[in-house]
């Protein structure tokens, strides 16, 4: 086998999160303080997937207060909870970067018809 | 002061225990063969010859084939002498493995760094170039002046100008050792290191 493959091999989970571009998450995050942990709980749309592998990462855009927020999580990160779908999104392009120039009503994804699923929330 | 010596194999990123991601760089380190001793009566001081990576034996000449069988190794591809006071643990024809290194271990690694070929001032001395715009003209990465006019009537010596860059021997001090295994003889250390993928490492402690 290819030594990288095997090397990181023992940091990569069996299944990863079904989390498609456009849908809207919401993300556990597990943050250690001391000898405490905690979750924090990250709510946002998809709107973007990058990389391959172990390096392979997703990004959550949300509005809070105004300020557009981002944060990009890799798939393969312990720190990552459980992932839950609120919403999916109908999307025509894999990089939604369009959105951050938009704000309030124009910054919706239209919903995605005909899926029994993304009409319920589900666990990623 | 005992060292490996190595072949860069790659970068990646592995995840520590709060979550982070840890870039960390794959070495194959050793396992290296002792392939001769240097002692102060001989020699005048004190070292170890080490070996790596196993060579074709039509591929080396006589009189290094015959240095390689009086301790009975195969021939090495790379020789390197580490120098080391307490000598005489040591033994010719042993094998020196990556666990004379354990986890958390700061390591110094030099190696050859990549050849970036004749490169201008601001890659090879940083330096700030001309403007971008404002009605440039053909004055964007120029050194600027290289000295005064009548006196002296020449260029200083060690005037930084433009030439070769890269392909030298670097030093990484202090990377921190991530991971050991034994049973690949790899190393990760955290952080970069000199040089393309494949290329050869020297591996002390710091």
């Amino acid at each position: 086998m290819d030594i990288k493959q095997y090397v990181e091999k023992e940091c990569l989970k069996e299944k990863l999160p079904h989390v498609q571009v456009g849908d809207t998450v919401k993300v556990e995050i597990v943050v250690v303080e001391g000898e405490r942990k905690r979750n924090q709980i990250f709510e946002g749309v998809v709107i973007r997937k990058r990389g391959q592998g172990i390096s392979k990462t997703f990004t959550l855009r949300r509005v809070s207060y105004g300020e557009g927020i981002e944060r990009t999580f890799p798939f393969h990160s312990p720190s990552l909870g459980k992932i839950v779908v609120i919403g999916q999104g109908k999307i025509r392009r894999s990089k939604l970067y369009y959105l951050r120039e938009r704000s309030g009503k124009a910054a919706r994804l239209a919903k995605k018809k005909n899926n029994n699923k993304g009409q319920r929330e589900r666990e990623a | 002061m005992m060292g490996l010596i190595g072949k860069k194999i790659g970068m990646t990123q592995l995840f520590g225990e709060s979550g982070e991601a840890i870039p960390v760089t794959i070495i194959k380190a050793g396992p290296c063969s002792i392939v001769q001793k240097k002692t102060e009566d001989k020699d005048g001081y004190k070292a170890v010859q080490l070996g790596f990576e196993d060579k074709k034996e039509n591929g080396v000449n006589k009189p290094r084939r015959g240095h390689f069988a009086k301790v009975g190794v195969t021939p090495k591809r790379m020789l390197k002498e580490f120098r080391a006071d307490d000598i005489d643990v040591y033994e010719a024809g042993k094998e020196i493995k990556v666990d004379i290194f354990k986890e958390k271990d700061l390591v110094n690694i030099t190696g050859v760094s990549k050849g970036k070929g004749f490169s201008g001032v601001m890659k090879r001395w940083g330096f700030a170039g001309g403007p971008a715009s404002h009605g440039t003209h053909k004055w964007h990465r120029r050194p600027g002046s290289i000295g005064s006019s009548a006196y002296p009537s020449r260029v200083f010596k060690g005037k930084k100008m433009a030439g070769r860059v890269g392909a030298e021997q670097v030093t990484c001090r202090n990377l921190r050792v991530i991971k050991v295994d034994l049973d690949q003889s790899l190393l990760l250390v955290k952080g970069a290191v000199p040089g393309c993928n494949g290329g050869y490492l020297i591996i002390v402690k710091s």
